[in-house]
């Protein structure tokens, strides 16, 4: 049976890898192709980059990331953040992204889904939502939007997702745990693969994650903080009885 | 050895180049005909649709050149779509090249796209899969190759039921994983390649 999967994400701001708290005091962390490299000996199972400087002008610096990227890394990538509109998502695929996360630009505009599909197959489509309360929120939290998460992501995967990238805000950056509720409404509702986002500290939450029915798990600060937790964290789940890739 | 890549218009083949490169290869992107029937082996890869992709050869006489390439015992590969547009009818629309005989099927599971690393079984020995035996390797797909003929399968996975993920008969092969992006398993299965196609 395919495996569930560990996924680092990375900020990345000007095509570098960035930490911050509460998105301020951003620290550079290093070059995203190094870093990249190191996770993926380390044993993750795909990546994520997300560009934070979510400006029209800063996509220079990602798509420049995104095609070294494509050349160099051995394992999947997914690119988000910023992604304004179908022309954004169309260049960081043909940049050579493997998959490429929509949010807000979807949930205004879900034929942008629909169009990417059509263009490079399902696969490669990722809804990302992000919901507090299960509801709909954009704008990196800021605008509640009135619509339950669970209703949407419905449509999405209708119009073309291939995957859900589902983020609790609720628990994003607490360190207990994933939304455990929220993340297996979704993977109940949808046919998709689900990856759950938002609230990892230890591999009992991945863990909790796969029960509800997620596919995959988000890590973030865990990692960034020691990388070579990433390996302890699969080698925890395999001792629990879950099917990851050692 | 020389490997060109046979350019549909879908997607960015960069990836893959840069794999066969790693592999020993030197690949080269093309949408010229004369040059994936000069080539010693022809890649098909990118992502999209079969329908898209066979349209997408053919605009450039490409399809015409690698039934030529087949017809001549010179090898092929495909990867991923470029798999499925080896075989037949595809139930997404359109269909391959028939090269290999069988039509392509919406996968039927609980999760779908079949997304991730799985286990390969290797179920009939080849140089293709040589060593491949067990190891992860990377899927991104909806539809699969069903092939009429049993003896081109090579390796399979197990997705709610039988995902076949290589296939090789005289000069055809193809994978339905992504090499490029499976990590040391993929590197293997292209240096793999690269042994088959000089022996097919």
């Amino acid at each position: 049976m395919v495996k569930k999967r560990v996924i680092p994400c990375l900020d990345v701001a000007n095509g570098r890898v960035v930490k911050g708290v509460n998105f301020v005091d951003l620290r550079e962390m290093g070059e995203p192709i190094e870093l990249a490299t190191r996770y993926s000996e380390l044993g993750a199972d795909e990546l994520v980059f997300l560009d934070i400087t979510a400006t029209l002008e800063g996509r220079g610096p990602i798509l420049d990331l995104v095609e070294r990227a494509s050349a160099e890394l051995t394992i999947p990538f997914t690119v988000g953040g910023g992604v304004t509109c179908l022309d954004d998502a169309r260049s960081l695929l043909r940049a050579g992204a493997d998959k490429v996360a929509v949010n807000r630009a979807a949930f205004d505009d879900p034929s942008i889904l629909t169009a990417l599909a059509d263009e490079f197959g399902s696969q490669a489509v990722v809804c990302a939502i992000d919901a507090r309360s299960g509801e709909v929120v954009t704008h990196a939290g800021k605008n509640a939007r009135g619509r339950d998460a669970v209703d949407w992501a419905r449509e999405a995967v209708a119009r073309g997702a291939g995957e859900l990238l589902v983020t609790s805000i609720d628990a994003d950056g607490t360190r207990a745990g994933y939304d455990l509720p929220l993340t297996g409404a979704f993977a109940d509702a949808v046919e998709v693969p689900v990856i759950a986002s938002g609230g990892a500290g230890e591999a009992a939450h991945l863990a909790a994650a796969f029960e509800v029915g997620a596919e995959a798990a988000i890590v973030a600060s865990i990692v960034h903080e020691r990388p070579e937790r990433l390996p302890e964290l699969k080698a925890e789940l395999r001792e629990a009885g879950w099917n990851v890739r050692i | 050895m020389k490997v060109v890549l046979a350019d549909y218009g879908a997607g960015n083949l960069r990836s893959v180049t840069s794999a066969l490169a790693r592999a020993g290869a030197e690949a080269e992107i093309t949408t010229d005909a004369a040059t994936v029937r000069a080539a010693p082996l022809a890649v098909i890869a990118g992502v999209g649709h079969v329908e898209s992709a066979a349209r997408g050869l053919a605009a450039n006489g490409l399809d015409e050149a690698i039934r030529d390439r087949v017809a001549a015992g010179r090898p092929v590969l495909g990867i991923c779509v470029g798999m499925q547009l080896l075989f037949g009818a595809s139930e997404e629309g359109g269909s391959g090249l028939e090269l290999l005989a069988g039509p392509v099927r919406r996968i039927r599971a609980r999760r779908v796209p079949h997304m991730g690393w799985n286990d390969l079984a290797v179920t009939r020995s080849s140089i293709l899969v040589d060593g491949l035996d067990g190891e992860d390797v990377y899927f991104a797909h909806s539809f699969v190759v069903d092939p009429t003929d049993e003896a081109v399968v090579v390796a399979a996975a197990d997705h709610n039921g039988r995902v076949v993920a290589a296939v090789e008969h005289g000069a055809v092969a193809g994978v339905q994983f992504h090499p490029e992006r499976s990590a040391r398993a993929g590197a293997l299965l292209l240096e793999n390649a690269l042994a088959w196609s000089r022996s097919a």
